[in-house]
């Protein structure tokens, strides 16, 4: 773990944006996420790491409710973002969805254009007054992806046409699109190669200026470089969660310290 | 010997070979099947399939080829004064074949001993009497060489069927000796048995292939034989259908367009119910039901393509018919003339094709990656935005292409256009008038009392063949468009 190299950032003390308590999740009769609760902070980038099958993923979807379209998934406990219940049964899960950006493992542009795709969530939630000003957030956002100086020139062919980090970097244009003020990035390298996985996480420290962001990563060098906080999660329960240097420097929990030093996962 | 008889005692040969061949391995490893380079039932099956593949070989070809030899041996000895006026040759064999079935049938039922119908003479006794009586017709008085050709007839088979038997059996014998022979620990039965399956496998597939060209054929020398009779020109171009009835003489139009314009008239109608009625009952089934409602309605509706199409069309005769009478009849719009209609075979085809446009649109529907669904859930779209703008334009490819087949098979429908749609070919542009299509006309032109030497009966094959082309254009292209749809995902 010696390579592993530690940006020093700032970590302000920002307000909380997303704050669980006791979530559990069960996928029928498997009980998948334990007694979870943790303060996600706003304007931060928070890892959630752990071995296959430990629930991170599970979680992640938690908060955008994406698990709502599983039927055999049920959560229970209490999820709020800005202070608010997420599973109230007056909260409209499209419009928490537009709320709370997602990008996925695997990349997967419509088989729209570029320019579609992108501008997909502005056109459903009627964001852009007109024209001109819809073009004019596709360039933002294809910008803030740092895809722009690629696509300019060809916005309207097939974004399945992209290579696999391009077509990545597509989807988090089309999710930045839509203004969120959280992001959910569910191993958004996995499929990238080494170039492709720098330039998503130069993005992602980007995009910190502005967003709350959640990322699930098997890489602890990304969790590393990319996160000022990380949670460690194991068999479903929410180990150990702190500032990133100190997660990795001086874990308290002989799991974790087992876990990124490669003995158990 | 009958032919049951023969094959059960091939196969009993083949039972019997397999188990001695699989012995005879055994044995020659002294015991052990690890020693066999094969495991012992692959020499078993080797022994079987020498003892039945060629001696089945032998049996259908000679069968084929027995009958042509027979025919040609008999007509040699028939004098050429036996064909009388206004006959031909072949008139005079079917009575020959006639009478030696009767025969036969005479020889089983006891009324004649085996002898006697070898020797018995059209001269001295009445034949067609007493084929009579055991209920063999024969049209005219059975003349002397007649007679004698079916009595040659009789033991040129006879003899043939004795040959053939004996032959078939050699075969088999030889074969499963062959086999036997080489069953030896080294012997690569398993290889061999592998081999005689792929030849089996490909058998099966040629004989499909086979099949279509032979149809395929048979309907282009037909119409071929068509054109030679009518012009080609006044086919494809002419805007009337008459056929004059054979017999009555006269000239008849032949054109095929109005007969075109019925079919797609009525596919149209068809489709128009179709494929909204359909894709909508897809979309509902593969987003929205749960997979209880779907796991029942699923198949209800599936149920519907199991319809046979004749119950279809006597649903339009009598139900829906008389509905539409009812709606826009005389007694209320004047509209329509009678139950059978444009829109009364549109609208029973119709229901008849939601089960094919639903069906295959829901496996096409649900071959959209989920992970589309979840992209564009999670930026906060609604199912039916979702639907609307990602999954329908992702599945309209193979939409499509379901559509075009189910375009081919309401163009290629008959039964319900013959019941449902009316016999008058005309170029109509009201749904409520009576028409008629492609298949329809093909039925009447060739039941009855068809001569097929004469145009009216040939233009069914040059019918045939228009649709054969029109729905194998149909096909090609909807199978090339759901074929590159696949592709993208892939």
């Amino acid at each position: 773990m010696n390579d592993m190299t530690f940006v020093e950032r700032d970590v302000d003390t920002n307000e909380v944006k997303i704050a669980a308590k006791d979530v559990q999740v069960f996928y029928g009769d498997n009980h998948a996420i334990k007694d979870v609760s943790v303060e996600i902070e706003d304007k931060t980038v928070t890892a959630f790491i752990g071995p296959s099958g430990c629930g991170k993923s599970t979680f992640l979807r938690c908060i955008n409710r994406m698990n709502d379209t599983i039927d055999v998934c049920r959560v229970t406990g209490d999820l709020r973002i800005d202070n608010e219940d997420i599973y109230d049964t007056k909260v409209d899960p499209v419009q928490l969805r537009a709320k709370v950006g997602m990008v996925f493992q695997k990349p997967n542009p419509f088989p729209k254009s570029i320019y579609d795709n992108v501008a997909y969530g502005p056109r459903i939630h009627g964001l852009s007054k007109n024209k001109t000003d819809l073009d004019d957030i596709v360039e933002r956002s294809l910008r803030r992806a740092a895809i722009w100086d690629e696509v300019k020139d060809r916005l309207h062919a097939p974004g399945m046409g992209l290579s696999g980090g391009q077509q990545q970097r597509l989807c988090i244009a089309r999710a930045v699109a839509t203004e969120p003020e959280v992001l959910l990035m569910d191993e958004p390298c996995s499929a990238l190669d080494p170039i492709a996985t720098a330039q998503v996480e130069e993005l992602i420290d980007e995009l910190r200026k502005r967003y709350s962001v959640v990322i699930v990563t098997h890489s602890m060098q990304q969790a590393a470089r990319v996160s000022q906080r990380t949670a460690f999660f194991h068999l479903g329960s929410l180990v150990e969660y702190g500032a990133t240097s100190n997660i990795f420097t001086n874990p308290v929990d002989p799991r974790t310290e087992s876990y990124i030093t490669g003995r158990i996962g | 010997m009958p032919l049951t008889w023969l094959v059960l005692i091939i196969f009993t040969i083949a039972a019997a070979g397999f188990v001695m061949g699989r012995k005879r391995a055994l044995q020659n490893a002294g015991g052990d099947r690890r020693e066999l380079h094969s495991l012992p039932v692959y020499y078993g099956s080797n022994v079987a399939m020498w003892a039945i593949v060629p001696a089945v070989a032998v049996l259908i070809v000679w069968m084929l080829v027995q009958p042509f030899f027979v025919n040609s041996r008999v007509l040699a000895t028939l004098p050429d004064t036996i064909v009388s006026e206004g006959s031909s040759i072949g008139l005079v064999m079917s009575d020959v074949r006639r009478v030696a079935e009767g025969l036969d049938i005479a020889v089983v039922q006891g009324v004649m001993s085996r002898d006697e119908a070898a020797s018995i003479s059209a001269e001295i006794s009445d034949i067609r009497e007493s084929l009579g009586e055991v209920g063999v017709a024969v049209g005219s008085k059975v003349s002397t060489e007649v007679m004698k050709g079916a009595q040659l007839y009789r033991t040129l088979n006879a003899v043939g069927s004795m040959m053939m038997n004996v032959v078939v059996l050699l075969f088999a014998f030889g074969g499963a000796g062959y086999a036997y022979s080489k069953s030896t620990a080294d012997f690569r039965a398993r290889n061999m048995v592998e081999r005689g399956v792929l030849a089996m496998l490909i058998a099966a597939a040629s004989i499909a292939i086979l099949t279509t060209i032979g149809i395929l054929f048979a309907l282009l020398f037909n119409t071929i034989e068509f054109f030679k009779l009518y012009p080609a020109a006044d086919f494809f171009f002419g805007t009337r259908w008459a056929p004059s009835f054979s017999g009555r003489g006269g000239a008849s139009d032949l054109g095929v367009l109005p007969l075109l314009w019925g079919t797609f008239y009525i596919s149209f109608i068809a489709l128009l119910v179709a494929v909204p009625i359909g894709l909508f009952s897809a979309i509902y089934l593969s987003e929205y039901a749960g997979p209880k409602v779907r796991g029942i309605v699923k198949p209800l509706i599936e149920i519907l393509a199991g319809i046979p199409t004749i119950v279809y069309g006597l649903f339009a005769l009598l139900t829906v018919g008389p509905l539409l009478m009812r709606m826009f009849g005389k007694d209320t719009f004047g509209w329509m003339q009678g139950g059978t209609a444009v829109i009364t075979a549109g609208l029973v085809m119709g229901i008849m094709l939601i089960p094919f446009v639903s069906s295959l649109s829901d496996d096409i529907i649900n071959a959209v990656p989920q992970a589309l669904r979840d992209g564009s859930y999670g930026l906060g779209a609604t199912k039916s935005e979702t639907i609307r703008q990602v999954i329908l334009p992702a599945a309209l490819p193979g939409i499509v292409g379901a559509i075009l087949l189910a375009a081919s098979r309401a163009i290629g429908e008959t039964m319900i256009v013959v019941l449902g749609a009316g016999a008058a070919a005309r170029l109509s542009m009201n749904p409520f008038d009576a028409m008629t299509t492609i298949t329809a006309k093909i039925v009447s032109q060739l039941t009855g009392d068809a001569d097929f030497v004469s145009p009216e009966a040939l233009v069914a094959f040059a019918l045939g063949m228009t649709l054969f082309v029109l729905t194998l254009g149909l096909n090609v292209f909807a199978l090339f468009i759901v074929r590159k749809y696949r592709e993208q995902y892939d």
